[in-house]
């Protein structure tokens, strides 16, 4: 919506095959770089692990950490929430007919399989959980009702592991619905087999004083599609990071987010799609409103295109509304590119404000102030909603946006 | 009936170096079924009075009166204005990203009527109505003035004033930048609102070309912040032959 923006900042590009600059790094405005440099990895100074032990402890000045309040986390990065409060979930599990869930030891072979935590984090969650859920779909399986995570937390610190196991040619939409409070550090695979669908739904819907962080670990399979959609209104510091590579030619990821930072929230999506292999597709689409003082929205989208991955065709879209003065936005799209054997890739992001114009104009037509802003926000999002198209989920998002907009001063 | 006074309206606007006084004291009664036409230069406070009366934020109204059937508009908020019947038709109007013309249109209607309009005949009224405007009913489900054209712009802006059917229009630079057929046919609007001898016109223009197609029973010539001259039609062909520079010269204009 920026473009037409008279204020807030506004970045846009896109390659296509044959221009001027295909196949070439990107840099300068937009890229987050003001030089070109080393593939998206190879900044982020850690090899991805398992253990924790293998990260130093972020001081805040990492490029990946270097837009989180770590005073906030709860020690979730030095190792201290480890000997804190241990917390206790509810949870409760809705399971169609053919899929099963399991509590599993951290032995148990099928933990792992997805990728390795990136960030220290994600690896102390991976070496502090003592069971994981595995949730599998069978082969050739088409639910046609959704299966149902529904996690409240009790206060605590908790160190969770779920993996989705959506086997070849299963067709399934899972909802992981956070609710509650306490810390909570969680890493999540998302096992997609060949040819399988699957919608992998994450609402964080947490009381106001919840920390939770979250790498959400997604493997594509042959011919396989993901649409991960990552919602996130409640917490005090959220940090989500869903990644996907592919295993093989032909996956598909969509990825869709939507988020509202209230006053002193600080909601925090860093994404990566890591296309090594050719002929695969994503498109990224989040977008996101904030209102109050010190509400602050992290947006991270790294894309990175290896040289082997011919075919490859991509694009990644933020977008975010200021509601009120006082809120902060950082937008990051990264796209780097080692082919120009490519189909396309681009990315936009724009951060734009429910200006004193829009609202005159509005008023104008005699709409009063809160029923002006609400039909901005509405629109602002409703057009996403559609487009991440899971019914089961469409009237509880439409319900929280017109709830997060009641709270507008 | 519907009667708007304005009696000597001072309005500022915040300037690096503190307030600058743009109306110097603005008298005009308009009434119901009369249509004035206010004409002046480029900087002359035209604008700035329609902008004031619809009550825009960045002018502050340092002394004078308003009134609209007696009560006072300078009292009420913008969107109160518009709900007791104060339209003002923009020269620049803003784009809304999100929020569909259709959408908009009812939302505007159900506010000023204070009823949701009937579904069914409300569907039938936008859709004549746009065809009078020549619009396409494809601009329905666009965004508000979204990559909207000059002319589809003011069209759009007729639109609404044909819907909400205001008592008094404020219509600020409509003519600027339509082509002839525009013109033509954003004018037809105007009439057909004007025709029902219920809305009292303020029309604010550089040009006479508009006058053309509305004939307004007043004229009244803006300089430096105030009405300098009033008359009827024929002063629109003085201006028409001899522009404004006479009015200018005075030094009044900043």
């Amino acid at each position: 919506m920026a473009e037409q923006n008279t204020s807030g900042s506004t970045t846009a590009g896109s390659i296509e095959v044959g221009t001027a600059g295909a196949g070439a790094q990107l840099a300068g405005p937009g890229t987050g770089r003001a030089e070109v440099r080393q593939p998206i990895d190879a900044r982020v100074a850690v090899e991805p692990s398992y253990d924790v032990t293998d990260f130093p402890v972020p001081t805040g000045r990492e490029e990946d950490w270097r837009f989180t309040p770590l005073h906030r986390l709860a020690g979730l990065h030095d190792g201290t929430a480890v000997s804190a409060d241990k917390g206790t979930d509810k949870v409760e599990l809705g399971l169609p007919d053919g899929v099963t869930a399991e509590t599993v030891g951290r032995d148990d072979a099928r933990l792992g399989k997805a990728g390795k935590p990136v960030d220290r984090v994600a690896a102390q969650a991976y070496s502090a959980f003592e069971e994981a859920l595995v949730v599998t779909v069978p082969k050739d399986a088409v639910l046609n009702e959704p299966v149902k995570i529904d996690v409240h937390g009790e206060g605590g610190v908790r160190f969770a592991h779920v993996v989705i196991d959506v086997k070849p040619f299963a067709e399934a939409v899972v909802v992981l619905n956070h609710t509650g409070s306490g810390t909570r550090a969680a890493n999540v695979e998302l096992l997609v087999g060949d040819g399988a669908k699957l919608t992998f739904v994450s609402v964080q819907d947490w009381e106001r004083d919840a920390v939770h962080t979250a790498q959400q670990t997604a493997l594509v399979g042959r011919d396989a599609s993901l649409k991960s959609v990552v919602v996130t209104f409640g917490g005090d510091l959220v940090r989500i990071h869903p990644r996907v590579t592919y295993s093989a030619t032909g996956g598909e990821a969509e990825l869709y987010g939507l988020y509202f930072a209230d006053a002193g929230q600080h909601l925090e999506h860093r994404l990566q799609i890591d296309h090594d292999t050719p002929h695969c597709r994503s498109n990224v689409v989040y977008k996101g409103a904030l209102q109050g003082k010190d509400a602050h929205a992290v947006w991270v989208g790294d894309v990175l295109i290896r040289a082997a991955a011919e075919g490859t065709d991509t694009y990644e879209h933020n977008r975010n509304l200021v509601l009120t003065d006082g809120a902060r936005v950082d937008s990051i799209p990264n796209l780097e590119i080692e082919t120009g054997e490519i189909v396309g890739a681009g990315h936009a992001s724009a951060t734009g404000r429910f200006d004193d114009e829009q609202l005159f104009y509005l008023q104008a037509r005699g709409i009063p102030e809160e029923e002006a802003r609400r039909l901005v926000v509405r629109g602002f999002f409703a057009e996403l909603v559609q487009q991440i198209g899971v019914a089961e989920i469409h009237d509880q998002l439409m319900e929280k946006i017109e709830s997060e907009l009641a709270g507008v001063a | 009936m519907a009667t708007l006074e304005i009696r000597d309206l001072h309005v500022s606007v915040e300037a690096e170096n503190g307030p600058r006084e743009i109306l110097r004291g603005v008298d005009l009664t308009v009434k119901q079924g009369e249509t004035h036409a206010i004409m002046g230069p480029n900087g002359s406070g035209k604008s700035t009075l329609a902008y004031s009366l619809a009550g825009h934020p960045k002018y502050t109204v340092t002394s004078g009166q308003v009134l609209l059937d007696g009560e006072d508009v300078l009292a009420m908020s913008v969107d109160e204005r518009a709900r007791a019947g104060v339209f003002l038709a923009m020269q620049y109007p803003v784009e809304v990203p999100g929020v569909s013309v259709s959408n908009f249109l009812r939302t505007a209607a159900t506010a000023v009527r204070g009823e949701a309009p009937k579904l069914r005949t409300w569907v039938k009224e936008v859709k004549e109505t746009m065809a009078a405007l020549q619009m396409d009913p494809a601009f329905a489900e666009r965004n508000v003035n979204e990559g909207f054209s000059g002319g589809e712009k003011k069209r759009h802006e007729i639109l609404q004033l044909e819907l909400l059917k205001p008592k008094i229009a404020i219509l600020d630079e409509t003519d600027s930048g339509l082509d002839v057929d525009a013109l033509r046919i954003v004018s037809e609007g105007i009439n057909r609102v004007r025709a029902t001898g219920e809305v009292g016109t303020l029309l604010v223009t550089h040009y006479t070309r508009i006058l053309r197609y509305i004939q307004p029973d007043y004229v009244h010539v803006f300089a430096g912040g105030r009405i300098v001259e009033s008359g009827g039609p024929e002063l629109a062909d003085k201006l028409e032959n001899e522009g404004y520079e006479a009015y200018v010269k005075g030094g009044a204009v900043a």
